[in-house]
């Protein structure tokens, strides 16, 4: 496949997700996968991808990109101020780009992690059913590293839809908003009982704050210690994606996308999968509150969740009334303007 | 060992399967029947299985299986376990140069034991490691068995990057490393096969519930191994367990 885009800075740490690598966690290999799934999920829809299709996942600083063939694009997930030959690119929406184009990123205006989906894919190699990169294990995506300066990607052959997506966007009511201050709900246990009623009290009332030691494997926070009784080791067993573990020092980590597999500290609970990206776009220095809610009702949010992504992949994926983009500039400011016939 | 498996639930899409609060043989031979029993007989919905120390982790999609009717259907199978018939487990053969560059430690574990090098390798090569789980990094295995005679306590401080194929004593426990990463382990010796290649399938050499069984080699028989490990030519000794030695 030809190039589609040229890394001309690499950002912060961008690196190529998927959904991850499944299947593998008996041998001890993480899933890594993108930290925000839902977003990576709707960015490769608009595009006519996939859900699983690779995508690039940019944490905070963005990449500036070099265009280097036609293709279709979308970005979604956090707002890092993503624009096109220095004009703001709209996110949420599947937009059409061109050789020579520069897509650059001025900086964080909310979340943490966007998805740059490209019609066809990143195309990078499987290693182990995946395309998604694992850093501490050096495999996936580009040479099982972030990208850097002067890299070259490759995109797949584009699904036959990606062209009438151009100008395509998500109705509000799919757009997630990121706060700095998120309640992130939890299925108790596997290990809540090595807490103290005291302390599991502590855990679903305090407030928390992420700190910088928060990337792909874990959230650490701080905030109000969490009490163990008896002692704060376990036997080591499996770490489930979004697992609350709690060392001796009493504070919480957040286990996300590149967790271990299996590890010794209890669990005092387990955030639900849907608000698993809520944690995924949090930052340094934003507020984390816990709050229980039952397995049942957890997975009911979680079908909500899917339903509504089926729901979206389906308004989608309709034939589009006529599209018209207007480029307006009004006292010197430029808005760009989308018409749809319905 | 528990009378009954607990079930703890593990958020909303993995659930934990525990057979007792221990790190004994009798408890992870449960985990391997139930491992072996829902890959015979898989259950509609269960995404991947983790089996750990005393418990296995079953990852799920709710969506295609309701927690509660899974816990009912993996209870079943917890109660019919006896009647599966298990197969052999098999003991890897892992070559190792004990000693020299490869197991800067030697003399250490020499030192701290009181048993001459020669001693000390005809222990370690003289029991079937029990592999309890694998973790921590992938494919790197948790032994179980080692001769309490050998054991050493770890490096006051660790080293930053230990080779990969390393192989290690901590305390009570031996180990390998399957890929370079930091530690704290007294090495005694090091292996050429590759317990962890993400382009081979399977990517990982060894699996929890079988054995491990090290063999010292020479430097020279170290190096044709790994001549033959690169080449993909090495053909990796698997041996049934019942010619049973200790462990």
């Amino acid at each position: 496949m030809a190039a589609v885009f040229e890394v001309i800075a690499p950002g912060l740490l961008t690196t190529v997700q998927d959904r991850g690598r499944h299947g593998y966690q008996a041998f001890g290999m993480p899933v890594a996968g993108a930290v925000d799934e839902y977003a990576l999920r709707v960015a490769n829809l608009l595009v006519g991808n996939e859900e699983n299709a690779a995508a690039l996942e940019i944490t905070l600083l963005g990449p500036v990109l070099k265009v280097l063939a036609p293709a279709v694009i979308a970005i979604t997930g956090a707002d890092l101020g993503a624009m096109l030959n220095g004009e703001p690119l709209p996110l949420w929406q599947a937009v059409a780009v061109k050789a020579g184009d520069e897509i650059s990123f001025s900086g964080v205006r909310s979340g943490c992690r966007s998805y740059l989906a490209v019609a066809g894919g990143i195309d990078v190699p499987v290693v182990m059913g995946s395309r998604s990169t694992y850093l501490r294990g050096k495999i996936g995506g580009l040479d099982g590293r972030a990208l850097k300066a002067g890299d070259k990607l490759a995109a797949g052959e584009p699904p036959a839809a990606a062209r009438t997506r151009v100008g395509r966007r998500v109705p509000p009511e799919f757009i997630p908003t990121y706060g700095n201050n998120i309640t992130l709900r939890v299925v108790l246990g596997p290990q809540d009982d090595h807490f103290t009623p005291a302390g599991r009290e502590t855990f679903l009332t305090g407030e928390y704050v992420v700190t910088n030691e928060a990337d792909r494997m874990g959230y650490r926070l701080d905030g109000p210690k969490i009490e163990h009784a008896g002692g704060a080791d376990i036997i080591s067993d499996g770490i489930p994606l979004g697992a609350v573990q709690v060392p001796g020092h009493g504070l919480p980590i957040v286990m996300l996308a590149d967790r271990q597999t299996t590890g010794g500290y209890p669990k005092i609970a387990t955030v639900i999968s849907a608000d698993l990206y809520l944690i995924g776009q949090a930052k340094p220095g934003d507020k984390v509150r816990f709050s229980a809610v039952s397995r049942e009702e957890a997975v009911k949010l979680l079908r909500e969740q899917e339903e509504n992504l089926r729901r979206l992949a389906e308004l989608l994926s309709r034939p589009a009334g006529r599209i018209r983009q207007f480029r307006i500039t009004v006292q010197g400011k430029k808005f760009e303007a989308t018409v749809e016939e319905l | 060992m528990y009378d009954e498996a607990r079930f703890l639930p593990a958020g909303d899409r993995a659930l934990v399967v525990e057979f007792g609060n221990e790190i004994s043989p009798e408890v992870n031979a449960r985990i391997r029947a139930m491992t072996a029993a829902l890959e015979a007989e898989p259950i509609a919905g269960v995404v991947e299985v983790v089996p750990t120390y005393r418990s296995l982790l079953v990852h799920f999609d709710p969506l295609q299986v309701a927690p509660e009717v899974l816990e009912e259907r993996l209870a079943e199978l917890c109660r019919n376990l006896g009647e599966l018939k298990l197969p052999e487990p098999t003991v890897t053969v892992v070559p190792v140069c004990y000693g020299g560059e490869f197991g800067p430690d030697l003399p250490f574990v020499c030192q701290h034991t009181g048993l001459a090098a020669e001693e000390v390798i005809r222990i370690h090569t003289g029991t079937d490691y029990l592999i309890y789980m694998l973790g921590f990094t992938p494919g790197f295995p948790y032994l179980g068995g080692m001769d309490e005679r050998i054991a050493t306590p770890r490096l006051k401080t660790p080293r930053t990057k230990i080779p990969a194929g390393s192989v290690g004593i901590a305390g009570k426990q031996t180990g390998i490393y399957p890929i370079d990463s930091p530690g704290g382990w007294q090495l005694i010796g090091r292996t050429p096969l590759k317990l962890y290649d993400p382009f081979r399938e399977p990517p990982v050499l060894l699996t929890a519930g079988n054995y491990v069984r090290f063999k010292a080699v020479t430097k020279e028989e170290y190096d044709a191994i790994a001549t033959e490990v690169a080449a993909g030519t090495y053909r990796v000794e698997v041996v049934p367990k019942r010619e049973g030695r200790e462990g």
